[in-house]
């Protein structure tokens, strides 16, 4: 039998009159995608081993380079994509599980495109957001269920909470992206970006690195199933704390760290041997029932001495409303949902495009089913997975959420381009990896700028919308169906969405 | 006095500054002509060192004590008052190599592009900034002022 | 205050421009007894090789002395020294006074005393009046070859220039090798071979006994120690230059080979400085006293005392010999001890006769002494730097004379250092 190779799925195509042979390509392609023949002097590519990064592409300073899909193409099939082809093949191959990097990718309905906003006309004027002040700002935490408080002696007085919630200059924080799936110099860009633009960021499940201490402030700690780098100092150096118990992209297994990411100063931080993969278990050991659930949250707000909020994320599964009702009546102060669309380093390719709920309608009920039993205020509820702009943002909001984290909009403001090839470690603009020669290339200072930029961006953004709207401030958008209406949706998904058609009025 | 300064971790060895070098020191400025068209292909006054994946772009430094201007023997290699960036005059420079005898630095070579002089940067003299630092994809090099 | 200063070579002028940077009010003059100041001595070569123009050897530009009001006097030869009344005596009997003294005299060629060397024909090398002189005589005489006596570097420059007009050339070295004060053998090999290339006689281990004339009294051959007779049509001598110290040395001021100065350049006397060639004092190495007459040596001397003279504390670290040169087409670059006799030096080189590439590395005690680059030369000044700031070197010695050795091998902090210490960061 002739040996079967999976058709490669980028083709380098090289401009020879434009290109130079400066070599540049050859100097940075991870994947040895470029080199120079000694004999010519000139520059070749060997397209089987291009992943798609367009790294080569960005940096080729006369633009001869153009990476596109290859125009070699299986026979037309609207039933075995090239993709189903190409990954049977590879399985027949290795006989291993197929892994990806990044979030789903493939064509589920994304309900986000079906919903639109609403727009004041005549009455109830919209607000001009550069002549109006316009509130972004949220909080993040329990709020209490009596706001006035009245004691058998003594005069009455307003409810303080313990502990009080952080407060949000714009409802987008960053995503939980660990310390070894991404690279220090790209935590280190979402850390100061955070800190910059008075929003927060999260460790992931890899502990915390030594050099990212003094960013604490703007900085919530994960506690996951592996509990990597997990210690006293680790609690207390960030403003919360959340008990990772899912994530959307791998719904039901835990995280993954392939043993070539795991240099010295990973193993360093998440306390684990070097070389070996760092595989999270699926639950968490100790955690069997929701009242275990209970208990890790009052002791790790036990060792925090009730000075930071806990909160706990889950993925967007099947009963995530009656699961979210669980964790909050467990004391949980902000509840975390990922939905169908959120981002990995690595996974198994089957169980990230299978498995989980899409986020907008994890949301809807969520909320739904909160206000339903009246503890709607107890938690704060953040949506995750897969937002690619402002308006999407803007719309989880409306669905219910009170704030939103962003992982993949993210990393693709500091160079990403989805090649979804994470788990290799190999990853030319410097984020998914540990290779000391590729790190260098995210300079943490053009990173954070970029990442300031976008939120400064998307919250421009929102400000317009909101104002398009005639609010003023963000919070009166939280769970406000009524702003949104959907198109091209059946009745289900609209009683599910609790959203009405377009074209119905109020 | 602007200087270029250098953060060598973040250079990732792609040599664009080297590049970019080129063509400004070509005829036509133009890089399609610089590299295929000119011959012989003019040098780069900055180069790129490394070694494993440390890597930085090293060219003069326009040092304030500077050992060429003493070991030159025409004068050529003087101070623009302006900038305070030394630069070498090739009309006046006779290729007597002593300025590459005492640079500290190793940044100043003999010129191959077929005139008896020595190359060395002259801070892209006429540009707002740099080319070098201009375009390199990572900031490894930034033009500021002397702290 | 009035400063004086003898000599306009690197050594004077460049104490006057030190001078004038700390003392705006003093008055500077420079007296020399050439008719051309200013000018830079190694280029006489080139300009008879004809390789520059005349305009290019003027070293400080046309405006030195108007923009820092200093005032030449050329043609002035200072006779003798009037310590107690501090006046210099110039030729013609007129008297100038000072307040501080710089005595940058320079050099004169060591005098051949053999037969035949008062011959018209017979020239020595070092001035530009020689220059000229001896670009008249190969015009005049239609000289065809000639003889170089001494296989220093004046010796080989002049070889070059008379090359480059034509003539046939033997050299006579009394060593065992060209450039025998700063190449060892191989590093000599290489230029010997360039300039045999170029059809160039090399006599070794011979020295000239005799100048030869024929009927009309000219130059007509050199004979040999070995009694061999080389015909030729004029005569170079180039056996070595000594310090011009009989100045000091008759006002009674403190001469050994040179004139004896201090780190501050100063002299046995009060408010004399000496600086350049005509000096001797310890070298980098603590060794000598000695005289080292090379041009950026003289310059920095020339800048402490001038700082020194006008007031400012400044210390001159001591001379490092140093050359660079290309003969024959091989550019080289020697730096400190090259050649060094006696124990505890460990050498390391790499030698490629093929493409002609020699680099010699002289250790001790884990640091660079010596260092000799014959053809890969471009980034020689690398290793000056560890010789001066004496940086060990045993983390990285094996890379040294690696082709890509740079400061990428050096160790971060002292990178760092090495660029702040100079006023800039890297």
């Amino acid at each position: 039998m002739a040996k079967v190779k999976a058709i490669a799925e980028f083709v380098i195509l090289r401009d020879k009159e434009k290109c130079i042979s400066c070599q540049v390509c050859a100097r940075v392609c991870s994947n040895d995608g470029h080199w120079r023949d000694p004999d010519t002097g000139e520059v070749l590519s060997e397209s089987s081993r291009c992943v798609g990064c367009h790294f080569c592409e960005t940096l080729c300073p006369t633009s001869a380079l153009i990476i596109a899909r290859t125009p070699s193409q299986p026979k037309a099939n609207a039933h075995w994509s090239p993709r189903s082809l190409t990954d049977v093949t590879k399985q027949a191959e290795t006989g291993g599980v197929l892994l990806t990097g990044m979030g789903n990718d493939r064509s589920f309905p994304i309900y986000f495109d079906h919903l639109l906003l609403n727009a004041s006309q005549v009455t109830n004027p919209s607000i001009d957001p550069l002549r109006e002040p316009m509130e972004l700002r949220t909080y993040l935490g329990s709020r209490p269920d009596r706001w006035i408080r009245h004691p058998p002696q003594g005069p009455s007085a307003l409810a303080s909470v313990n502990p009080p919630p952080i407060p949000l200059e714009t409802p987008i924080m960053f995503s939980a992206m660990s310390y070894g799936s991404i690279s220090l110099n790209a935590c280190k860009a979402l850390a100061m970006a955070a800190c910059e633009a008075g929003t927060l960021w999260n460790t992931g499940e890899g502990g915390l690195h030594q050099d990212l201490y003094p960013f604490g402030k703007n900085l919530i700690v994960q506690v996951a199933s592996g509990r990597f780098g997990v210690h006293q100092e680790y609690l207390n150096a960030g403003a919360a704390i959340e008990i990772k118990i899912g994530q959307g992209a791998k719904p039901g297994i835990g995280g993954h760290l392939p043993g070539e990411k795991v240099t010295e100063p990973i193993s360093k931080t998440r306390m684990i041997p070097e070389g070996t993969d760092a595989l999270s278990p699926a639950p968490h050991h100790d955690i069997y029932s929701i009242e275990d659930l209970r208990q890790l949250i009052f002791a790790l707000k036990e060792a925090t001495r009730y000075r930071k909020p806990v909160g706990v994320k889950i993925a967007a599964v099947h009963n995530v409303a009656p699961i979210s009702s669980g964790i909050v009546r467990a004391g949980a102060d902000f509840l975390v949902i990922d939905g169908l669309r959120g981002g990995t380093g690595a996974a198994p390719t089957v169980i990230r495009d299978h498995v989980g709920i899409p986020i907008e309608l994890a949301v809807a009920v969520v909320d739904q089913r909160l206000r339903e039993e009246g503890i709607r205020h107890r938690a704060s509820l953040i949506a995750a997975g897969g937002f690619r702009s402002s308006a999407d943002v803007i719309k989880a909001i409306a669905l219910g959420a009170d704030a939103v984290y962003i992982g993949t909009a993210a990393l693709v403001a500091m160079g990403c381009h989805i090649c979804q090839r994470c788990y290799t470690g190999k990853c030319n603009w410097g984020i998914a990896t540990q290779d000391p020669y590729l790190t260098k290339r995210l300079n943490p200072h053009i990173g954070a700028r970029r990442l300031v930029n976008l939120l400064r961006a998307w919250s421009l953004e929102i400000k317009e919308m909101l104002g398009g709207m005639g609010i003023n401030a963000i919070e009166s958008l939280r769970g406000n169906r009524e702003q949104l209406r959907a198109v091209g949706l059946s009745e289900v998904d609209l009683r599910i969405l609790g959203v009405k058609p377009a074209g119905e009025a109020w | 006095m602007k200087r270029i300064f250098i953060r060598e971790e973040f250079c990732i060895n792609c040599r664009l500054c080297e590049v970019y070098c080129i063509v400004q020191n070509s005829k036509t400025r133009n890089i399609l002509k610089a590299y295929k068209g000119e011959y012989p292909k003019p040098q780069p006054r900055v180069r790129v060192e490394e070694k494993g994946h440390l890597s930085f772009a090293l060219q003069c430094r326009h040092c304030e004590d500077a050992p060429c201007l003493e070991a030159c023997l025409t004068g050529a290699m003087g101070r623009d008052p302006s900038t305070d960036a030394v630069l070498c005059d090739e009309e006046r420079c006779v290729g007597c190599w002593m300025c590459i005898m005492v640079c500290p630095f190793g940044v100043i070579r003999r010129n191959r592009e077929g005139r008896r002089v020595i190359s060395k940067c002259n801070l892209c003299q006429g540009e707002i900034i740099p080319v070098c630092v201009k375009n390199c994809p990572n900031e490894a090099i930034v033009y500021e002022e002397e702290r | 205050m009035n400063y004086l200063i003898i000599g306009a070579g690197p050594a004077g002028s460049a104490a006057a421009e030190a001078i004038r940077e700390v003392d705006s009010e003093g008055t500077i003059t420079m007296i020399s007894e050439e008719p051309l100041a200013l000018y830079a001595k190694p280029l006489i070569t080139d300009l008879l090789a004809q390789k520059i123009q005349r305009t290019q050897i003027i070293w400080k530009g046309e405006n030195f002395c108007s923009a820092h009001r200093i005032h030449l006097q050329t043609g002035k030869r200072a006779i003798r020294l009037d310590i107690p009344r501090r006046e210099v005596v110039v030729n013609r009997g007129e008297r100038i006074g000072y307040d501080r003294l710089l005595i940058a005299t320079g050099g004169r060629p060591i005098a051949l005393s053999i037969p035949g060397v008062e011959l018209p024909g017979v020239f020595s090398f070092t001035r530009l009046s020689d220059a000229d002189a001896l670009a008249q005589f190969v015009r005049s005489r239609k000289a065809k070859s000639a003889v170089v006596i001494g296989g220093g570097m004046i010796g080989l420059k002049a070889t070059e220039a008379l090359l480059e007009q034509g003539l046939e050339v033997s050299i006579v070295e009394m060593a065992d090798r060209l450039l025998a004060a700063t190449f060892d053998r191989p590093a000599s090999s290489i230029v010997e071979e360039a300039l045999q290339k170029k059809g160039c006689q090399v006599f070794l281990q011979n020295t000239a006994t005799q100048i030869l004339s024929g009927r009309s009294g000219q130059v007509e051959g050199v004979m040999l120690r070995d009694r061999k007779k080389l015909p030729c049509h004029l005569v170079i001598v180039a056996i070595g230059v000594t310090p011009n110290i009989d100045l000091a040395r008759e006002a009674t001021i403190s001469c050994h080979r040179g004139i004896r100065v201090d780190s501050t350049m100063q002299t046995s006397q009060d408010g004399i400085y000496a600086a350049g060639d005509c000096c001797e004092m310890q070298d980098f190495f603590g060794a000598g006293p000695r005289v080292i007459a090379i041009w950026p040596n003289a310059v920095r001397q020339g800048k402490v005392a001038g700082h020194n003279m006008a007031g400012q504390k400044d210390r001159y670290e001591g001379s490092l010999a140093m050359n660079a040169v290309e003969i024959g087409g091989v550019a080289t670059v020697s730096v400190g001890m090259t050649d060094p006799e006696g124990e505890g030096y460990e050498i390391r080189k790499i030698w490629n006769p093929q493409k002609s590439i020699y680099k010699k590395l002289v250790l001790k005690e884990e640091v660079i002494v010596g260092a000799i680059f014959v053809e890969d030369m471009d980034r020689a000044g690398i290793y000056t730097g560890l010789i001066r700031n004496r940086i060990p070197v045993s983390d990285f010695k094996e890379h040294l004379l690696k082709e890509d050795f740079g400061l990428i091998y050096l160790p971060q902090a002292f990178r760092k250092h090495l660029v702040t210490g100079e006023g800039m960061e890297v």
